[in-house]
């Protein structure tokens, strides 16, 4: 294969393997309105989870299957916190992300477990003759469009409706008989159980979980989900995922040419948050004054979501 | 229907002095008690409709809805006899989400949800049917989301979906208080309309003293959180206006203007 045209590949891998954690971005961001920092610690958990797993000799599908589980729980914890004893979304977000950076190094025993010499999801589809060049599109492109046809169809569903209304008019819900409390803490699970979904993917296609693989991933997934209502205005829910899985898509695709422009890859959480806030100063340039009002109205937690 | 008894509400203020929202307040609702509630701003009408819902709990006294307690209850188990419309008509929709949604929400009020189908064909048809008697067009606009609709027809919807799942007790919040004049006699007619079609009891808070006269078949007047007046048919159908005020003042010896209570129209 070409040299740039085997790069572009690889982009497009990077792309749908994150994009399952864009699209809990979006299911946390979008959907429930809430700012979710969780997913900085349960990415790594997801890796942590299925790379002890797999090291344990685990089969490689349960070990990666069993990633999300325990992101649920970290999601979970995090509702609960916010709902249950009234802390503030963002900071039960910081406190469930800090406890979760002990609980990975439990998980894992050190700060980096290789996985080269481990069967992976990866090397179980090269046994079953599938070419090491494509295996990793192909198994990336199955989850996301499993996961986006899963998500899509859970929101249609009478809870999922129960759970989009809870972000979208909580008190108007709850005079429905939503117990919204309920609603956050299982949609911030499924949210992180995504988002731990790729990291165990993510862990297994690199070759290694790392304990600092997390940081800066809630900003990545919110560059991917902005990136994706750029391109896809988010009128129907099945829009909404999509948008997050070509946003992700497009997002490496920018990390890879800013490197390609020479900045080096320390450098890039810094393109990141850059990348974020012209997104979402675009946004409050454009509402002008009449924002201003809005913006006082409405609290200040769910504004950084915006 | 509705039995509440002694309801107090302190709420406290910043400076340790709270204030008393309800005090005391006992009333009995039977079975097709369309009751107007009028007071002035402050004097504890949307508390009592607030306490109602659960949206808060009391400090003392007790809610008895049907025959059931539920002055502990939170606000999500009160939902299923209870239907709720407010002033601000984007507070009873979901605006992202499309009509045929909101329904189906409003459908299965206090009911599991489960991972069925959130709207089935069947059910869609049922809203089509429902939402054609409003006669705002809205049955050809299903799948839109809510929040292209004007406000009246956001109002008109919310107190559809209020009334859809056949509720006990039906609490409207200055409900049409938002609307411009002519939408606003349009959704007091719908209103009125769905009351007499269902068998259903309504507590209606109102600024407008000829409306909540015009409608409904009692009143009550609150101030400082008491009920100061009950007047039910026939001898309220007999009252005007200057009545009205005439009655406060007797009831409370003292003075009250016409803007104090904001007389509308």
């Amino acid at each position: 294969m070409n040299l740039a045209l085997g790069a572009v590949f690889r982009v497009l891998e990077q792309g749908l393997v994150y994009a399952v954690m864009a699209v809990g971005v979006y299911l946390s961001s979008r959907v429930l309105d809430f700012p979710d920092l969780t997913v900085d610690g349960s990415f790594p958990m997801g890796a942590a989870v299925a790379a002890r797993l797999l090291i344990g000799g685990v089969h490689p599908l349960v070990g990666t299957l069993l990633a999300p589980v325990a992101g649920f729980f970290a999601g979970a914890a995090t509702g609960i916190l916010n709902t249950r004893l009234r802390i503030s979304n963002l900071l039960a977000g910081i406190l469930t992300m800090t406890a979760l950076y002990s609980v990975n190094l439990r998980v894992m025993g050190r700060a980096n477990v290789p996985l080269l010499r481990t069967g992976t999801v990866l090397t179980v589809l090269q046994e079953k003759g599938i070419p090491p060049t494509i295996s990793s599109f192909l198994l990336f492109c199955i989850v996301v469009v499993i996961v986006k046809y899963m998500v899509d169809v859970f929101l249609r569903t009478e809870f999922g409706l129960a759970l989009r209304a809870t972000g979208d008019n909580e008190s108007m819900i709850r005079s429905l008989g939503v117990n919204t409390d309920s609603m956050k803490i299982v949609g911030i699970g499924i949210a992180n159980a995504l988002v731990a979904l790729s990291g165990a993917l993510v862990a297994q296609y690199q070759g290694f979980a790392d304990i600092g693989m997390g940081i800066g991933t809630v900003v990545a997934g919110l560059a991917s989900v902005i990136i994706g209502e750029a391109i896809i205005p988010p009128r129907s829910v099945g829009m909404g995922t999509l948008g997050a899985i070509i946003g992700s898509v497009v997002y490496r695709l920018a990390v890879f040419l800013a490197l390609r422009l020479g900045f080096a890859p320390t450098d890039l959480k810094l393109v990141t948050a850059l990348l974020v806030i012209a997104a979402l100063s675009g946004k409050s340039i454009k509402r002008g004054i009449g924002g201003e009002r809005r913006k006082a109205a409405r609290n200040a937690g769910t504004e950084i979501s915006v | 229907m509705l039995e509440l008894k002694s309801l107090c509400k302190k709420f406290q203020s910043g400076t340790g002095n709270g204030r008393m929202a309800l005090e005391g307040v006992s009333l009995s609702l039977q079975p097709n008690d369309f009751v107007t509630v009028i007071g002035s701003n402050g004097a504890g009408k949307s508390t009592l409709l607030n306490v109602i819902a659960g949206v808060f709990p009391v400090d003392s006294g007790q809610i008895i809805i049907d025959g059931q307690d539920v002055t502990h209850l939170p606000e999500h188990r009160r939902a299923l006899v209870l239907g709720r419309v407010f002033q601000d008509p984007m507070q009873g929709t979901a605006g992202s989400m499309s009509i045929d949604e909101n329904m189906a929400m409003a459908f299965k009020r206090g009911m599991r949800r489960g991972l069925s189908k959130g709207v089935s064909a069947k059910e869609r048809d049922c809203f089509r049917e429902k939402l054609s008697s409003l006669g705002l067009g809205l049955e050809d606009r299903l799948q839109e989301p809510v929040k292209l609709l004007s406000g009246g027809q956001r109002q008109a919807l919310a107190l559809l979906m209020a009334t859809l799942s056949q509720p006990k007790l039906l609490l409207l919040d200055e409900h049409t208080a938002a609307l411009d004049p002519r939408t606003a006699q349009e959704i007091q007619e719908l209103t009125n309309d769905i009351v007499r079609r269902g068998s259903l009891s309504v507590l209606m808070v109102t600024h407008n003293l000829r409306l909540a006269l015009a409608v409904g078949t009692r009143t009550i007047m609150m101030h400082e959180g008491k009920i100061v007046l009950d007047v039910s048919d026939p001898e309220r159908s007999e009252m005007t206006v200057s009545d009205l005020l005439e009655r406060f003042h007797d009831a409370r010896g003292e003075r009250l203007s016409d803007d104090r209570i904001l007389l509308e129209a």
